[in-house]
Order: structure tokens, then sequence, then C-alpha cells
């Protein structure tokens, strides 16, 4: 426990120069990484749901969604300065998308929250591009016959999120309601959203 | 070289990381590919400059999709991956 506490101890002295210099340099002030601690604790899957709830009931937010991410995202009152651009891809009854990063993590983190587990495992990330199909059956997720899988291996400057198809028998649902069925598999595109 | 939506490109088929170190946002398993340009995502500086602190040039950003059988041998006709490649590793590619 000693050595932990003097661990602990020596890590406070280094985080607490290191604020010092970025402050005094103005590279980044307190009260930006504050902000940002605040925005990384409170983003969670159930931010991008409630975007998804919306756009499935909203059109007009529906196309600013599609169009341009971040502006949409900021127009729920989620904290988008200094993130990467938002890209928001929609499923179609014709096309389902899997959003996996290759490379490293890239994941929507300002929308989603911090990403599974899986999500960085070299497994998912080496089979999500070469096996999509049978990558997410490992979810219990079968495409019909004739829709084609989009895997969208996320590169460089842009997050990606999957908006979903609203699923069948939520009609009249409020958009709280409708939130309350999307899962974070649901905008990552290994699952489908369902109303049972 | 600035591409338009549905234009055909081919990835370079070039691999800085036998020359030394790099930073390179482009999949080895598309060096060499063709592809169709799906949209123009933005302007960014190149990652593989910002990388080692060097003066980032801003490059173009596309968002080009890939048929998935070519590539891996397997998988369904009209499967696609979809990838932000900067302008620098694309060439036109002929019909």
């Amino acid at each position: 426990m000693a050595a932990n506490a003097t661990i602990s101890e020596a890590s406070e002295r280094l985080l607490d120069a290191l604020r010092a210099v970025l402050s005094d340099r103005q590279l980044v002030s307190a009260d930006e990484i504050e902000e940002r601690i605040r925005v990384a604790d409170t983003a969670s899957p159930a931010q991008g749901a409630r975007m998804v709830a919306r756009a499935w009931t909203d059109p007009e937010f529906r196309d600013l969604l599609l169009r341009d991410g971040t502006r949409a995202a900021e127009a729920m009152g989620i904290t988008m300065r200094g993130m990467p651009p938002l890209g928001v891809l929609a499923n179609t009854p014709d096309t389902h998308h899997l959003i996996v990063c290759t490379l490293c993590s890239c994941y929507p983190k300002a929308v989603l929250g911090y990403p599974p587990f899986w999500y960085k495992s070299a497994s998912y990330r080496a089979r999500a591009v070469r096996d999509p199909r049978g990558t997410i059956a490992e979810w219990g997720t079968v495409l019909p016959e004739h829709m084609r899988i989009r895997v969208v291996d996320s590169t460089a400057d842009y997050r990606w999120m999957v908006l979903p198809m609203r699923p069948a028998g939520t009609d009249g649902w409020d958009q709280e309601r409708l939130a309350g069925l999307v899962r974070e598999g649901d905008m990552i595109g290994v699952t489908v959203p369902r109303a049972e | 070289m600035i591409f338009g939506p549905g234009e055909p490109v081919r990835v370079v088929d070039d691999w800085p990381e036998t020359r030394g170190p790099a930073h390179i946002r482009t999949p080895h398993y598309v060096r060499g590919r063709s592809g169709r340009v799906v949209r123009v995502l933005g302007w960014f500086p190149n990652p593989s400059d910002i990388a080692f602190g060097r003066h980032a040039p801003i490059r173009t950003l596309y968002h080009v999709a890939f048929p998935q059988r070519p590539i891996w041998n397997e998988g369904r006709e009209g499967d696609e991956i979809l990838i932000e490649i900067f302008e620098h590793w694309l060439e036109p590619e002929a019909g």
C-alpha cells in the first residue's frame, strides 16, 4: 500500500507540473482541461441513442445528422469543441454499416463515450473488415439475403456512428421511449435495434 | 488532383514503412487496390507529418469505397469497405 501511495503522489506531482507548463505556455488552460474531463466523464451511448431517436421522429434533424453530425450533436447540447468531426451513416433496407478502426481504436467518444472492450481488440479489428457477416453473427445479427454490408474502416480524421433503422412495432412511440431501445452496438453496427 | 464523387481511383501501391519510420493512415490491405470516391470529407493537416512534429500541409480527405471480394478473395458480391484516404494516396483509375 505504501508503494501505491508513493506512486500516486508522484503521479499527482507530475500531473500538476504538466498542467502548469501547459498553462504557462498558453497551450491548454486549466478550464479547458476541466471541461474536457467533464465531457469525457458524461459521454455515454445514451447520448447517441437520443440522437438516433430524434432522427427517427424529426426528418429535419435526420437530414442535419447525416449531413453534419457535429452540428447535429451540438444541437442536442453535446459539447463537440475540440473533437474530431462526426460522420453519421444511415442503415437502409439495402445497406447495413459496420464501424471498425483497423489501424488503432478511433471511436466517436463525444457521442458514445468510451468504446466497449472488444472494439479495441485485435480480433474484432482484424475480423470485422474481412468477415463482417461472420463477426456480427456472433452478436446474433443476421442480415437479410439481399442486404449488402458496408464496413467503415475509421482510418483518419472523422469519427463514425451508424444511424440504425427504426424497428417495426414502434409506431407512436415518443423519443424517450425510442431512445431506450437503442444500444451501443446498434450505433457501431454489430446489432440492430428491436422493439420486443 | 481533385476527384469527384463516383470517380474511379486507385490507391498508390507504396510501402513507406519499408523505408524507415512512418505514420500511415492508409491500411495495408487497400494499397494498390481500386475503388470509387463516395464523397469529399474535407481538408485536414497531413497526419503523416503531424506524427513527427513536421510542418503538415493541408490535404483533401476522401471517402473511398472498395469492393470487398477482390481484397480478401472471400465475402459476398456487393459488400464494400468504406475508408478515409488522403489525396496523396490516390491516383486516377481508367474506367
